[in-house]
């Protein structure tokens, strides 16, 4: 019975291929758009991402807290109270973290041979390196031995480079800060400006113990720099360090944090709310273009019943119950619409490969999307099959026989 | 003999706007299995509106009809349905045949609608096809076929669910003589061979010659019901 309805309507569409495909091209269009747009939204929305990414914003900055002496309250950092150990523990003992690093920062004049160029050196540990996903161009980056030995090694960001060593290849040549000889080990790849408008590449790295004894000779850590797995777990990665961080300072349940912690998720958010909102207009823009081609369905559907009054005369005449004649004009319909969206998919995933190798627009197809506009192209059939459907089924057997 | 056709009291009336009018006015008629019915009147005499409430494709307006013994008035429409398709066979005037679709197909058209396999279906469609004599032209769609044999086509269709009782409007009305009278020896082997009960409606005298019993209505009621006493000639 199914297998004979589909064949019925098959050929009943097959007999007029041309407006067949015309109807069903309301549908192509639609299921094409719905598909092409949301990878184009979703490849925006996961660009975005990544580049919000690498500005940090799954960064977190642990900072001590502030302290009150004789009515003088400190900014904060006005504290010593965070180690480096606070930093190994997070990185230890909390899921939700990826990576931490002590971050210590002070300007300095830093000598090179015969030029000087005052930069902003930071101590900082391996894990800095992932954090503010930084690469490095020549050399390599501090290692974990460095830290161990407190070594007098130093990364340096392009600016230097270029103000001290000109182009000369700085790998292996020596650099002094306070009068101290740091062998130069690598480069940063440039980075360019901070948001804040700060050079970023104007800076020299070195471990964080050789800044701690031999720069700063303190035992503490300016800030902990702290990455969270995801950029959807920062607030999760937030508050697991601040009760860490309360259980390793012995604060008690009534006594204020001696920490602060700052992160810069606010950015993220609106930069995915933005893509988000984006993604939701040009899937609606094509979820419209996808009611109209389901008008178009129901508009051909109404023409075909009353052009096949007739056929439907002769049908209820042989036996044909009110429902097999539903039946039959709602598989047309469905079968319209249904190939309708299996071609309007290919050709949504076609120009969306064509964007992106053309134009390099970003694009990413999810197969969810996929499913759910094949199912949703089904339904537009159903939906807008029904009423001619219904019309045809409840034909008066005589009438439709005498129509001409 | 039982009877196939049983109505009492039969009225139907059409609402034109404000105007009623009246098509049957109180039918009492009673046909047995294996009858040859022929019913004459001019047209709008009503004898199409019986046709079409004996084949349950209309409704009376009140009376009642029994079909073989079962009072159908009262049935739902998918009975009905049902009814038009394993118990009633129809023949029209027009043929009625799907267009652009085999002789074979329109045959097994019925069949599809009360669940037969598909080599069963094949098989019964090309065996009263045979019986009407166009076992040759099994894929031929109707605008293929000459006005006879597509009327053979329809005879074909109507017995393919092998029903009791043969239902024909002026089925010789679109064919010229010689073709009607081929196909009017054909419902009489129906008649004779098959036993089936066939009740056709005519206003053409000579075509009423083949049937046993002639049944005249006139403004919708039946003026005389006359049984011819001999057997007709053979087949």
């Amino acid at each position: 019975m199914w297998f004979m309805t589909l064949r019925i309507a098959l050929r009943a569409l097959g007999r007029n291929k041309l407006r067949s495909f015309l109807t069903m091209l309301g549908i192509i269009i639609g299921v094409g758009a719905v598909i092409a747009m949301v990878a184009i939204g979703e490849g925006a929305k996961a660009t975005i991402r990544s580049q919000i990414a690498s500005l940090g914003t799954n960064v977190l900055i642990v900072l001590p807290g502030t302290s009150v002496q004789g009515g003088v309250r400190t900014g904060s950092g006005g504290v010593n109270t965070l180690v480096d150990s606070d930093a190994k523990a997070m990185m230890q003992e909390l899921p939700s973290v990826a990576f931490a690093s002590p971050a210590l920062r002070r300007p300095e004049q830093v000598v090179a041979g015969n030029l000087n160029w005052s930069t902003l050196a930071q101590g900082v540990a391996p894990e800095f390196q992932q954090i503010r996903d930084w690469q490095v161009a020549e050399g390599r980056f501090l290692h974990e031995g460095d830290m161990e030995s407190a070594a007098k090694v130093a990364v340096v960001g392009q600016t230097v480079v270029d103000q001290l060593f000109g182009n000369d290849d700085p790998i292996d040549s020596v650099l002094r800060i306070r009068n101290i000889p740091f062998r130069v080990v690598g480069v940063l790849a440039p980075k360019g400006q901070s948001s804040q408008g700060t050079d970023q590449d104007d800076t020299v790295m070195i471990p964080y113990t050789t800044m701690q004894k031999r720069l700063m000779r303190i035992t503490w850590v300016q800030s902990i720099v702290v990455s969270a797995v995801s950029a959807e777990r920062v607030q999760e990665a937030q508050e697991q360090i601040s009760l860490l961080l309360r259980q390793r300072h012995r604060i008690g349940p009534d006594r204020e944090d001696d920490f602060t912690i700052r992160n810069l998720s606010d950015i993220a958010e609106a930069a995915s709310a933005s893509a988000r909102v984006m993604a939701v207009l040009l899937g609606s823009v094509a979820s419209i273009s996808l009611l109209v081609g389901g008008i178009g369905i129901m508009n051909i559907m109404l023409v075909s019943v009353t052009e096949r009054t007739r056929e439907i005369g002769i049908r209820m005449a042989v036996g044909a119950r009110s429902r097999d004649i539903m039946f039959q004009f709602l598989v047309e319909a469905v079968v319209m619409a249904a190939s309708g969206g299996l071609i309007g998919i290919l050709l949504g995933i076609g120009s969306s490969v064509l964007l992106n190798r053309v134009a390099q627009w970003p694009t990413l197809i999810s197969p969810e999307i996929v499913a759910v506009a094949f199912f949703f192209s089904g339904a537009v059939g159903v939906f807008f099959g029904f009423y001619p459907a219904q019309k045809a089924a409840h034909l008066d057997p005589i009438d439709a026989l005498r129509y001409e | 003999m039982s009877e196939v056709i049983r109505v009492e009291a039969l009225h139907k009336t059409y609402r034109m706007g404000d105007v009623e009018v009246p098509a049957l006015r109180g039918v009492n008629l009673t046909i047995d299995r294996g009858e040859f019915v022929a019913v004459m009147g001019s047209s709008g005499s009503g004898k199409s509106t019986l046709m079409n409430i004996l084949g349950c494709l209309d409704r009376p307006t009140s009376g009642k009809y029994f079909l073989e013994g079962e009072e159908v008035g009262s049935l739902t429409p998918d009975e009905w349905a049902h009814i038009r398709n394993k118990r009633v066979g129809f023949v029209f005037q027009g043929f009625n045949l799907l267009a652009r679709t085999t002789a074979l197909e329109n045959v097994e058209l019925p069949m599809m609608y009360n669940g037969f396999a598909g080599k069963q279906r094949h098989e019964r469609a090309v065996e009263v096809l045979s019986l009407v004599g166009l076992e040759e032209r099994l894929d031929h769609t109707p605008n293929q076929l000459s006005g006879g044999q597509q009327q053979r086509v329809a005879i074909a269709r109507a017995l393919v669910n092998r029903p009791s009782l043969i239902l024909a409007d002026e089925p010789t009305g679109n064919l010229d003589s010689a073709t009607g009278a081929e196909i009017m020896s054909l419902f009489q082997r129906l008649n004779a061979g098959q036993s089936i009960t066939v009740v056709l409606v005519t206003h053409e005298r000579d075509i009423a010659e083949y049937a046993r019993r002639r049944v005249v209505f006139r403004d919708g009621v039946i003026v005389s019901d006359d049984k011819k006493v001999q057997e007709p000639e053979g087949l």
